[in-house]
């Protein structure tokens, strides 16, 4: 294109226009149609629905990369289920840029509220406060709390963006803060930076180094460009560093900290926590409720060890400071204790094996796994039980369902294998 | 905790995956036969194919040994040689229901005794759960998935974890599981299931009735469920019960390493090995954890 060579011509002073050179001259998204013709490779399945069928199979391969890198390093590695986290959000001016449809705070807000609610949803032990930084100030809008709905309103009513981002100031409120809670719970920070730079009053150095002896994990998600001083301090904290390409890519890279992170055995002490596990309250018995201060008829907990009402769980009762859970919520983070094992693929050379023909249909949802015309489609199997399952189901068992359903339906594992042979 | 937010929803096509309990050593102690069960069931599954033409039924049979899929009403295998007596479903359901029980019986093994009888329902919820997925995946205009289980087994308390994260799963995708308890005793696994996901559940008193029980209960579609007065659940159980004796307790102590539940003060997690108040230095190694239960 002439804009390369018009440069040149121009003396300009970029020296960086090797790749335009390189490609004829071509932005990467005039090669997405000259190259790579994404249309073409649009197929019709049996019931006339169009089904990029390389995209499955493409989709299906990252997402099992990915899990192979988690599970590879993350065997049996222990995983921090109490966790205090501190969401810092950069409110300085740099978080009103629209490169982010409609101003990167927007997009900020929107994903951090879906973030607040996976994660308690993922971990209903844990509490989570927010800190803004703005006009090279920290502060805290709310404290550590169990509740997603008071994060999120307060969240949203305070979005305006001015002044410069302190890097310092955040970590030094964040770490006075984390220092008051208890031994057993992680504490970790994720710090959503829009700015390029940050203005400090004194050493972040050394700040960085008392964070560390704090124990605190710092995670940052950048929205402009990498920073060195932000990579300093994952490092040295032992957080991940990311900065997001578009907006996709930040919610996946935000989502990616709602699960719990490997834990550092000598970050939290093992203690006993004492807990309460409260019974409904009788139908129609009335009690003043200790959150809301008024009284109210039934459906409510009756804290076990002062008989106060509490209005859901799980909380912190107000009266004697006993955590309130129920069962559900500690079985919730079982599965982080007991993963299943990722299930391989069924290698190409076993495909015409008279045992896999005999299992035409994937075992967890009966679907068909023989392609249109009797071409063998992929499928995979697990190690264990040695059933077939079709690739939706082995995404769905290890994202959402977290049991293999040919390992749960045979009582004795060897004998149903023996038997299809 | 909050039991499922109710979904809106628009249309009463309903698609109703029944998991069918036939646990041999159930129904050999059981009040009511196998078979007059069964003719109830038949006629509940027939009821539900005509209250909607577009409504689907699948029946999985959760047996002591295996698990499989039973009867599927969108094949249409179904359409086979009609029988005098007997319509083309419930003939092809039955010769498939016979060929598993016969396949469950020769599974089976020598068990020392002492262990409670329970059925794999774990199994059969999981295999429900991935064919629910399967229909979300096939469009828009999918009929609305619910889970009906017949069970009469106790629970198996081997099975708690796998049966938790199912339920949480069902939950996700806003899948609402119905239970109707046949047996003796009561099922904390199905009163908690039907809680968690917003469905219904409910032990009939008498079993010579229980068509009666299905249909009006139990035949109720997702959308006329605002609508209609349904038994509620009261007094669901979510007390936990401790590792150590299995008691259950208003009062414990949490591992914060595993989450294992103890009555009592103690210096080292049995589970997880961590002792209680130094930092540890070591992970448990791999092989002490085996995918334990809590109540192993």
């Amino acid at each position: 294109m002439n804009n390369g060579a018009g440069k040149r011509i121009n003396g300009g002073v970029e020296e960086d226009d090797d790749e335009d050179d390189v490609n004829g001259g071509l932005d990467a998204w005039e090669r997405t149609y000259t190259d790579e013709r994404s249309w073409e490779s649009l197929q019709e399945d049996e019931s006339g629905m169009l089904r990029p069928i390389e995209n499955q199979a493409l989709y299906h391969s990252q997402y099992r990369r990915r899990l192979r890198s988690l599970s590879s390093t993350a065997a049996r590695i222990q995983k921090g289920l109490i966790r205090y986290l501190y969401i810092v959000i950069d409110l300085s001016r740099a978080a009103s840029e629209m490169d982010f449809r409609p101003s990167r705070i927007a997009v900020i807000a929107k994903h951090v509220e879906a973030f607040i609610r996976e994660f308690f949803y993922q971990n209903p032990l844990s509490q989570v406060g927010i800190v803004t930084i703005k006009d090279g100030v920290a502060s805290c809008l709310t404290d550590l709390g169990g509740s997603p709905e008071s994060h999120i309103n307060a969240l949203m009513k305070k979005l305006e963006c001015s002044g410069d981002s302190s890097l310092q100031n955040a970590l030094d409120l964040v770490d006075g803060y984390l220092n008051q809670i208890p031994s057993y719970g992680h504490r970790e920070v994720l710090l959503l930076y829009s700015a390029l730079s940050t203005c400090d009053p004194g050493d972040i150095m050394e700040t960085i180094q008392k964070c560390r002896k704090s124990k605190i994990r710092c995670s940052v998600i950048g929205l402009a460009a990498e920073m060195f001083i932000c990579k300093h301090l994952c490092q040295e904290t032992g957080g991940t560093y990311s900065v997001a390409l578009d907006e996709s890519h930040f919610k996946e890279l935000i989502l990616e900290h709602a699960p719990p992170p490997p834990a550092i055995a000598e970050f939290a002490v093992a203690n006993l926590i004492k807990m309460g596990f409260p019974q409904r309250a009788a139908e129609g018995s009335i009690s003043i409720c200790s959150c809301h201060k008024e009284a109210k008829v039934g459906a409510g907990y009756t804290c076990p060890r002062c008989k106060a009402r509490a209005c859901e769980l799980p909380t912190e009762c107000r009266v004697c400071g006993l955590t309130l859970v129920s069962s559900p919520h500690l079985a919730r983070s079982y599965h982080h204790l007991f993963p299943i094992a990722p299930l391989d693929e069924v290698p190409s050379s076993r495909l015409n094996d008279p045992i896999r023909k005999q299992q035409r249909n994937c075992f967890g949802c009966q679907q068909n796994l023989l392609n249109s015309g009797n071409k063998v489609g992929l499928a995979v199997v697990c190690p264990k039980c040695k059933r077939y399952f079709c690739l939706d189901c082995d995404i769905y068992i290890h994202e959402s369902l977290h049991n293999c359903p040919g390992c749960d339906s045979f009582r004795h594992s060897k004998a149903a294998a023996a038997n299809e042979d | 905790m909050a039991s499922a937010p109710s979904k809106l929803y628009a249309d009463d096509v309903s698609l109703v995956v029944v998991l069918l309990d036939t646990n041999l050593f159930f129904w050999s102690s059981s009040s009511v036969s196998f078979s007059q069960f069964l003719s109830q069931v038949l006629a509940f599954l027939n009821a539900i194919l005509t209250l909607n033409q577009l409504n689907q039924v699948v029946v999985i049979a959760t047996g002591y040994n295996s698990c499989d899929y039973i009867f599927d009403s969108a094949l249409d295998l179904n359409r086979g040689i009609e029988n005098g007596r007997m319509p083309a479903m419930s003939s092809s359901l039955l010769q498939k229901l016979e060929k598993f029980l016969i396949k469950d019986e020769q599974l089976s093994k020598e068990e020392p005794e002492g262990r409670i009888k329970s059925s794999l329902f774990s199994g059969s919820l999981s295999m429900s759960l991935c064919y629910m997925q399967r229909v979300f995946r096939s469009g828009a205009l999918h009929p609305h998935p619910r889970i009906l289980c017949l069970q009469g087994s106790p629970d198996g308390p081997e099975q708690y974890v796998a049966i938790m994260n199912a339920i949480f799963s069902a939950q996700r995708s806003k899948v609402p599981i119905d239970s109707c308890y046949i047996g003796a005793q009561n099922s904390a696994f199905l009163q908690q299931a039907s809680y968690i996901t917003g469905g219904v559940h409910h032990k009939p008193q008498n079993l010579d009735g229980l068509f009666q029980y299905l249909m009006t209960i139990f035949a109720t579609d997702l959308h006329s469920r605002s609508f209609i007065h349904l038994p509620k659940s009261v007094g669901v159980d979510f007390r936990a019960s401790c590792f150590c004796h299995k008691n259950t307790i208003d009062m414990g102590y949490i591992c914060s390493v595993c989450l294992s539940i103890f009555c009592k003060h103690q210096k080292k997690c049995s589970t997880c090995g961590s002792v209680f108040g130094q930092a540890q230095s070591e992970v448990a190694s791999a092989s002490d954890k085996k995918r334990k239960t809590p109540e192993t």
